[in-house]
């Protein structure tokens, strides 16, 4: 009998430092296989600095703790292990490079991948229908782009990646309606594919809750977790009372 | 008769002007270095490899005519079409009506290497397209350098007639590592509605100093398109092709991507002169420094006329601790109503970038060699035909896998 693993990703005692600025202090959480979580937080809380560390950008320096994923200690582990391994995040502000195109660099993505070459080109056609990318296939990344552009943009960029658990970081922020419908709907199409991929999302405004049905919200305060809950119920106070009340909840469970 | 005549003048020009350094770049000693023809062998078959690694194909696959050339003569010359005439030089002055383009768009008296060029000129390329005729293949140049310490002074003429299409390519290399001077002269004339694009492959080694000299003139409603691509070790370049945009809605775009490697002195530049009306001119180059190699990217557009409008893109990459880079971009307006744009970037690679591709699944090394050969990509104006984008791919490719 195979012992099917429930849980994904397991974060033990994690504290992230950038330079000599400890920005996450000691936090630990777990997601299961499937699971859909947002994680809210005010400014300058420690959430996208979480989702760098997890997915192993140098910047970030992990100072103690582990991450567990899939089973394997990836604490170390260079990104592009990591990547293979299955994690993949979203960014929020994109670096512009210019004379590497989008189509070049999904096409690279796919390559990596084993995707045959044949059927490429059709991968990044369907996600390109998708989210409405068309026009922006073949210009310089994020050259140029409106803000919905670049959500959009990434978000293909991450999704080709096929990840068991998809990090976004604040893919609703700056985005208007018609834009946060087709990111939406991209991302809870992506996850329906396989019901044991998982999602971390960042959100601010928890405006992506709308279109994309999460299984748990986190709220991270000052480095650490300081409240989990049900998302519509959680995304619905922070939108009446802001993040107040969660600055009392610090340091509480 | 009257040959004589202009020979005359230009030796007496060329006499005064024999001491006279350029004005950019490294002053070279020529006295240090032969002028003679060079090699009497005329085996250019057995370089073959060097041939093909500066895109010269030996078999003239896809080619609509070649010209080859060793040290100072002429090896081979050939058209496969009617209104194309490629020949050497020394054979085209046998015709007087071809000194309308001799020395008339290059002053003989520049500067000592233009003298020097003229003094022991023997051969060079002369390549003329008749009017409303066009070439659909590239036509091919091969001049390649054998004897150690010799002073190379290939002189080529360029005529694009009303009407008609050129694509020029031309490779320049060494048969082995030697000292010596290459001083390419380069007149190129394109007609109305005429197009020329001249794509040139320098790949020198240590030891030598490339001194080209090129000016072109662009009557109306023409275009001129030049790359120049020089990636290999060299001791010194210095060149500043200059375009006379003449022609009523004439254009021009220069193009340059080039590699500093070893101790080497580049000094490349390009000027474009807007001088009638609708004329529009862009130069754009994108170098590389390594190891302590030192570039200067010059770009320069002059606007004479209301109405014309020129840009200048210098982009430079610094890959380490000990080389250098000066972007030099100059804009002249000497008329009322003119736009000339510019824009200089000079810097390592993002860091930011790098963690971006790495964190999407590449190595570092991936990373970086996809941000590089992105910054070396060549935007061409207009479409161009198969075998010469394979051309530029296979020049990107070495790039790409040198670095």
């Amino acid at each position: 009998m195979f012992k099917v693993m429930k849980t994904l990703l397991q974060v033990e005692n994690l504290s992230v430092n950038v330079g000599s600025t400890c920005i996450i202090r000691g936090l630990n959480l777990s997601v299961d296989k499937g699971e859909v979580i947002l994680l809210l937080g005010p400014n300058g809380s420690g959430k996208s600095t979480f989702l760098h560390a997890l997915i192993g950008d140098p910047r970030y320096r992990i100072s103690s703790g582990r991450i567990i994923f899939d089973g394997i200690d990836v604490s170390s582990m260079p990104m592009t292990d990591r990547v293979k391994l299955g994690l993949s995040l979203g960014l929020q502000f994109p670096p512009r490079i210019k004379g590497i195109t989008l189509r070049f660099l999904a096409e690279r993505i796919l390559e990596r991948r084993g995707v045959t070459s044949s059927v490429i080109s059709s991968v990044i056609e369907g996600y390109s229908r998708m989210l409405n990318l068309g026009g922006l296939l073949d210009k310089d990344l994020y050259v140029g782009f409106s803000g919905g552009e670049i959500k959009r943009a990434e978000l293909m960029i991450t999704l080709i990646q096929a990840p068991k658990l998809l990090m976004l970081d604040e893919p609703d922020s700056g985005v208007d309606v018609e834009n946060l419908a087709l990111v939406g709907s991209a991302i809870s199409k992506y996850l329906s594919e396989d019901v044991g991929r998982s999602a971390i999302i960042i959100t601010h405004t928890g405006y992506i809750a709308r279109y994309v049905k999460a299984t748990k919200a986190y709220v991270m305060v000052n480095g650490r977790i300081v409240c989990r809950g049900d998302p519509e119920i959680l995304v619905s106070n922070i939108l009446e009372h802001g993040f107040e009340k969660c600055f009392r909840c610090e340091g509480m469970i | 008769m009257k040959s004589r005549k202009v020979r005359d003048d230009l030796r007496e020009r060329a006499l005064s002007a024999l001491s006279k350094p350029s004005t950019y770049g490294l002053d070279i000693d020529l006295s240090r270095f032969t002028a003679s023809l060079g090699s009497d062998i005329m085996d250019i078959e057995s370089y073959t490899d060097a041939m093909l690694s500066v895109g010269v194909d030996p078999e003239e696959r896809g080619r609509g005519g070649s010209y080859y050339q060793i040290d100072n003569v002429a090896a081979y010359s050939s058209s496969r079409y009617k209104g194309l005439i490629v020949k050497p030089i020394s054979e085209a002055l046998e015709d007087e009506s071809i000194l309308e383009y001799y020395w008339k768009a290059v002053p003989v008296d520049l500067d000592k290497y233009t003298a020097t060029a003229f003094l022991y000129e023997k051969d060079g390329y002369y390549i003329e397209v008749k009017d409303r005729v066009e070439i659909p293949i590239p036509v091919q140049a091969c001049i390649l350098l054998k004897s150690p310490s010799l002073i190379q002074v290939p002189h080529n003429i360029v005529v694009v007639g009303e009407g008609s299409k050129l694509h020029l390519i031309t490779g320049c290399t060494v048969a082995r590592e030697n000292p010596g001077v290459h001083i390419g002269i380069s007149e190129f004339y394109v007609k109305k509605n005429g197009l020329l694009t001249f794509t040139m492959i320098h790949s020198w080694s240590k030891g030598m100093h490339i001194r080209p000299r090129t000016i072109v003139y662009v009557e109306d409603g023409g275009i001129f398109i030049s790359q120049y691509i020089s990636t290999s070790l060299v001791d010194s370049i210095q060149s500043y092709p200059t375009i006379h945009l003449v022609g009523e809605n004439s254009s021009s775009h220069l193009s340059s991507i080039i590699i500093g490697r070893g101790s080497s002195h580049i000094d490349i530049g390009g000027a474009i002169e807007l001088k009638a009306p609708g004329s529009t001119g862009e130069v754009t180059s994108r170098v590389i420094s390594m190891d302590e190699s030192r570039i200067t990217s010059r770009g320069r557009i002059s606007g004479f006329i209301r109405g014309v409008k020129g840009h200048i893109e210098c982009r430079g990459l610094i890959l380490s601790e000990n080389s250098s880079i000066y972007a030099i971009p100059e804009l002249e307006a000497k008329a009322y109503d003119v736009q000339l744009t510019h824009e200089a970037a000079v810097g390592r690679i993002a860091e930011e970038e790098i963690i971006y591709l790495m964190a999407k699944g590449f190595t570092e090394d991936e990373a970086r060699s996809m941000i590089i050969r992105g910054f070396l990509q060549p935007k061409i104006p207009i479409p161009l035909p198969r075998q010469l984008v394979d051309y530029l791919s296979m020049a990107m490719e070495k790039i790409a896998y040198a670095l």
